[in-house]
């Protein structure tokens, strides 16, 4: 095993909601660069815990890169410096003995911190119930084979699909805009067969949605898809703005009366 | 709330009215710097060519002032609102946050932009109406750009103006072809071949016509 790595962290720190928070320096000694970055913490929390002190608050549930609790903003970059890869898979060996690492929250209106590096991103989920959904029938399920689906859809769905909502997108935007994240859900839904009937409500739906939440809007800059861990492209905000466009183009007024059956 | 005032509240509804009047202030600026150039064919054909804009098409010219006016007018009302929107949108800021893939066009799009309008009211009052020019004549435009270019802080202020519009254009051209909608999903989406070859098209042959004349080419 290699020689423990000595590091000084900056961390956030804010006791609830309505707290004011401030950075606050801690030393990490003695860190195996094997552990990764949520162990790093683990541990830190332990000293601190022993010591008497408060212990630093941080989400995280599968530390296996699926479940998206855990991001967290690392050197100014959201889930730190490895591309592809969540906190929690980000591993220790990728800093230097010596290091200086800041720490902080995801920041943007839409996601109000709760406690130290805890934000509530619950935003993301209503987001989701505006439309992020399809309608299925009930009945026996049909084959899987009898809906022809194009090979690059499937493709580019799947990757939309990806998603894991964590959040990371917004954190590194530098308006906060949620559009990576609604624009992924929207392509995922809007390439397939069994999205079609909802698809151009689900545009102005969700749309209206991210912006309630108080998210900004997209210029563009691309740092979306470089902060995302299942590298999501800006392929699916042009997507968002095609059926977005569209559906507004050819909206229809819905009828006082439902079609009588 | 109508259709109409509901696309305009929603934040990709205001970008697609930026897009839109975007495409209108490029086809603008390509057409414009074209017909510049023949500023080197002689003040004949200079003049001849400002006289057919300013008298024999006046109509036409008017035409495409009133949807330059509004196209220019509707985005930048969006870009201030968003902008406002924006960063409503971060209330606290990180202590670091390292810009990964942003390129410097992007980022000076709104300061950029701020200039751009300043140059624009500046240059309307200094060729079209001669207000801000120091000799101005009505018929002889050639002579207007020939004289006002000897300045130099004139010709800087014109050179900066032309360099902030290539950033502009670099980012906004391809920004627009996907708040349109029309971009083709690619492995490379950030890769700009089309806007970076428009943006040094339209800002080099633009820059001509003061280089030529500061540096003593033309007199
Ligand atoms: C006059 C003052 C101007 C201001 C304040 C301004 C501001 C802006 C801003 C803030 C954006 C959005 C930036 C982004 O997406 O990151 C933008 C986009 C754009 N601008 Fe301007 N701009 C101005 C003039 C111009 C001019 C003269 C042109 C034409 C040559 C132009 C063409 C564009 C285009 C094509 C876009 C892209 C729109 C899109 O993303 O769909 N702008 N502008
Ligand atoms: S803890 Fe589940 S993705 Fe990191």
């Amino acid at each position: 095993m290699s020689a423990g790595l000595n590091l000084t962290l900056h961390v956030w720190r804010q006791a609830g909601p309505n707290a004011a928070g401030r950075m606050v320096d801690y030393k990490a000694t003695d860190i195996s660069p094997e552990m990764s970055f949520l162990e790093m913490l683990d541990v830190v929390n332990e000293r601190l815990i022993e010591s008497g002190g408060d212990p630093i608050a941080f989400d995280h549930d599968c530390r296996e890169g699926i479940c998206g609790m855990c991001g967290v903003m690392i050197n100014g970059a959201a889930h730190g410096p490895m591309k592809l890869t969540t906190a929690c898979q980000l591993h220790m060996r990728t800093f230097k003995d010596g290091d200086e690492i800041t720490i902080e929250p995801w920041r943007a209106a839409g996601f109000p911190v709760v406690r130290d590096l805890v934000v509530d991103r619950s935003a993301l989920d209503r987001i989701i119930q505006a439309g992020g959904y399809i309608s299925a029938p009930t009945g026996s399920a049909q084959d899987a084979n009898a809906l022809p689906i194009p090979k690059q859809d499937a493709d580019e769905a799947m990757d939309a699909a990806a998603c894991i909502g964590c959040g990371a997108c917004v954190a590194a935007c530098p308006n906060s805009s949620a559009s990576l994240f609604t624009s992924a859900k929207i392509t995922h839904l809007g390439k397939l067969p069994q999205g079609q009937p909802e698809r151009y409500r689900r545009a102005l739906s969700m749309v209206a949605q991210m912006d309630l939440e108080g998210f900004g809007g997209c210029t563009l800059f691309g740092e979306c898809q470089e902060a995302c861990p299942k590298g999501i492209s800006i392929d699916s905000i042009t997507q968002m703005n095609r059926d977005y466009l569209w559906a507004s183009l050819t909206k229809r007024e819905e009828k006082k009366v439902a079609g009588a059956g | 709330m109508g259709a109409l005032g509901k696309f305009w509240e929603s934040s990709v509804g205001k970008k697609i009215v930026m897009g839109v009047t975007g495409v209108i202030l490029v086809g603008f600026v390509i057409g414009h710097m074209a017909g510049n150039l023949q500023f080197f064919a002689g003040a004949d054909r200079y003049n001849a060519y400002a006289r057919l804009l300013k008298h024999d098409i006046i109509e036409l010219t008017w035409i495409v002032r009133g949807t330059l006016i509004v196209s220019v007018i509707l985005h930048v009302t969006a870009a201030y609102q968003l902008t406002m929107r924006n960063r409503a949108a971060r209330p606290a800021d990180y202590a670091l946050r390292e810009p990964q893939v942003s390129t410097y066009a992007s980022r000076t799009m709104r300061w950029g932009g701020v200039y751009l309008l300043v140059f624009l009211l500046y240059h309307i009052g200094h060729f079209t109406t001669g207000w801000f020019h120091p000799a101005f004549s009505e018929t002889g435009t050639w002579g207007n750009v020939a004289i006002a270019f000897k300045s130099v802080p004139v010709a800087l202020f014109y050179l900066g103006a032309m360099a902030l519009l290539a950033l502009h254009l670099y980012h906004g051209i391809w920004a627009c072809a996907r708040t349109l909608g029309f971009a083709r999903p690619s492995a490379n989406p950030l890769q700009r071949r089309i806007a970076l070859v428009l943006a040094i098209v339209v800002s080099v042959g633009f820059s001509l016509l003061p280089l030529s004349v500061v540096l003593g080419f033309v007199r």
